[in-house]
């Protein structure tokens, strides 16, 4: 689902709304992570209470986004599923960037048979798309966020390898890493401490894009009930039980979890893009 | 490729063999055997022989079109796809035929007309990017179908005039991410194209500005629509696992999401090998394509670019 960063540069060529536009998304993705860490104290309902009574109620005073099919405070779980839904893609994206990192590297600074085995592995990953990965290992080890994680973070790593790889590659030949070699350094001290500061902005707009779609995807999953566990509070749990009260005439509490959804991703992509941006005019090739 | 894909059939069969619940226990669901009958079914499916055995009579079976049985539906997988596979290629087809018209058509829009028309075009496309194909699909469902009723909400209907019908609010969820991706690459794409030098000589030269953007400038730029190709499909086939189930589609993504949760292996096996053979001959037939469309491109350099 994700695209590697050099074909969607240009994006914001730094108008002036394209730096404002930055700004309203970094608020808001500071905000939707306050909000994660603080939702117990934060949600005003018990976002599993479920009272039929009030079910598929609108918005009012105690329910400021109104109440789901099964009588659930739809901000509540709102507020709390925030939680599921950006600490899975924040392992998917952790897990690809240091492994994809490691590999890149590797595969750049050692060459040879280890560059053509790390970049052979990395291509038949390419073939299998993140969520067909991650269904794939749902259907063996049984619902969960775990495992859906793991696989995700596999299925990203190639993007970032590639990545890390190319920018390696171009970096190996820079004249200060032929002068740190005269001054005595080792091959591992040189990739630690001077090429790798120098690719890290790229890669981590790479990372902070990937987020946006590791949300996506495990969203997703949850919506078809191979993500998190039935009854977690999950943003793609939430469209799914709202999915029953469109047909009853109130898309409500389906519409809340959508806009959270795209809102969030689009502030993670818009953020991501304009790194990059920044990073490429910094050093034009 | 050959290689490529003998491995990715390995590793499916090899994880579904790792799998820890144990298809015949769920195929008993719950009642009691006793150890005769336990037999009977290991040597049925073929469940008591080594890996490797099992692997190759599973390939050797594939290889002449024979994708197992179904646990859970007690029939062949290959009739239990063939029910549903024309279903699922009709969507894709449409879906594909609205986002490269769409896509293509908006990023061309963007990269001549700027100004206004470009920024609009941008915030649009942002937003589709962010949209994953299911979120797309409620809210396509809740407002076309439910709210002004113009398009049934679901299922697929009878003969092909209904099925198209049908099939209409899920195609247009399908494409909607791959639309705003596809428009910001060809919008970039041509605005690239559009510095080079040979089309400052057209221009110098008289040629008519229409002639421009379209010899020089558009067709420069598929090259780089081509190579997203394989994204592209990739993209719209796992999608449809999604969107299928939305909109209860007799789809093979709906058919995977269901067996996935059932744990019926052999369809979860075929359908994944499906995906994955469709994904790398897609590929292949790019990488082949390319030296023709763009001639500086030689056979095998793709890899080294992206």
């Amino acid at each position: 689902m994700t695209i590697a960063l050099a074909r969607v540069l240009g994006l914001n060529r730094s108008k002036p709304s394209g730096r404002y536009l930055y700004r309203c998304c970094i608020t808001f993705v500071a905000i939707v992570v306050l909000i994660a860490v603080f939702a117990p104290w934060l949600a005003p309902h018990n976002p599993n209470a479920v009272d039929l009574s009030d079910a598929l109620a609108g918005p009012g005073r105690s329910h400021l986004l109104g109440v789901d099919a099964d009588g659930r405070d739809t901000l509540s779980r709102l507020i709390i599923g925030a939680r599921t839904s950006l600490l899975g893609p924040l392992g998917v994206t952790v897990l690809s960037t240091v492994a994809g990192v490691i590999i890149g590297v590797a595969s750049a600074w050692y060459g040879g048979w280890v560059d053509s085995l790390l970049s052979r592995t990395s291509e038949l990953l390419f073939a299998f798309p993140g969520l067909l990965l991650a269904i794939l290992i749902v259907a063996i080890y049984g619902e969960g966020l775990l495992a859906p994680v793991v696989a995700l973070g596999a299925a990203y790593l190639p993007y970032v390898s590639r990545l890390t790889r190319s920018l390696v590659l171009t970096e190996k030949k820079r004249p200060y890493v032929e002068a740190c070699r005269i001054q005595g350094q080792s091959s591992l001290q040189i990739a630690m401490m001077h090429v790798l500061p120098n690719v890290a902005p790229v890669v981590l707009a790479q990372s902070t894009i990937n987020f946006g779609y590791a949300l996506i995807d495990l969203a997703g999953l949850s919506f078809l009930g191979l993500g998190v566990p039935p009854l977690t509070p999950d943003w793609g749990a939430m469209v799914f039980d709202g999915e029953s009260a469109i047909q009853q005439g109130y898309p409500l509490s389906a519409f809340v979890p959508c806009i959270a959804i795209i809102l969030t991703v689009v502030a993670f992509n818009v953020v991501g893009e304009h790194w990059a941006d920044r990073v490429a005019r910094r050093e034009p090739q | 490729m050959i290689l490529t894909l003998l491995v990715a059939s390995f590793v499916i069969f090899g994880c579904m063999y790792l799998a820890p619940g144990n298809p015949v226990s769920f195929l008993l669901s719950g009642r009691a055997a006793n150890p005769a009958n336990m037999q009977v079914l290991d040597a049925e499916y073929h469940l008591n022989e080594p890996f490797i055995e099992q692997y190759a009579r599973w390939l050797g079976q594939v290889l002449h079109g024979n994708l197992g049985r179904s646990i859970e539906y007690r029939s062949s997988v290959d009739s239990l796809l063939a029910q549903r596979l024309p279903n699922t290629l009709l969507l894709v087809a449409m879906s594909l035929v609205i986002v490269l018209v769409a896509g293509l058509a908006l990023g061309w829009l963007s990269a001549i007309r700027g100004g206004r028309t470009d920024g609009t075009i941008l915030v649009a496309t942002t937003v589709a990017v962010g949209t994953p194909s299911f979120v797309a699909a409620i809210i396509l469902q809740a407002i076309f179908a439910v709210k002004l009723g113009w398009l049934p909400a679901g299922g697929t209907g009878t003969g092909f005039p209904q099925l198209a019908e049908h099939l209409i609010l899920p195609a247009i969820a399908l494409s909607l991410y791959l639309i705003g991706l596809l428009a910001r690459v060809t919008r970039s794409a041509m605005l690239e194209v559009m510095e080079e030098e040979h089309v400052t000589v057209a221009r110098s030269r008289g040629v008519p500005e229409r002639t421009v953007v379209w010899r020089h400038v558009f067709r420069n730029s598929l090259v780089t629509v081509l190579t997203m190709s394989g994204l592209i499909i990739s993209t719209l086939v796992v999608c449809t696992v999604l969107v299928e189930d939305a909109f209860s589609v007799n789809g093979i993504g709906s058919l995977l999401d269901l067996s996935t949760t059932t744990k019926d292996f052999p369809v979860v096996q075929a359908i994944s090998l499906i995906f994955i053979t469709g994904f790398m001959v897609v590929n292949f037939a790019v990488d082949l394509l390319l030296p023709v469309v763009d001639p500086r491109v030689t056979l095998g350099e793709r890899n080294d670019a992206a």
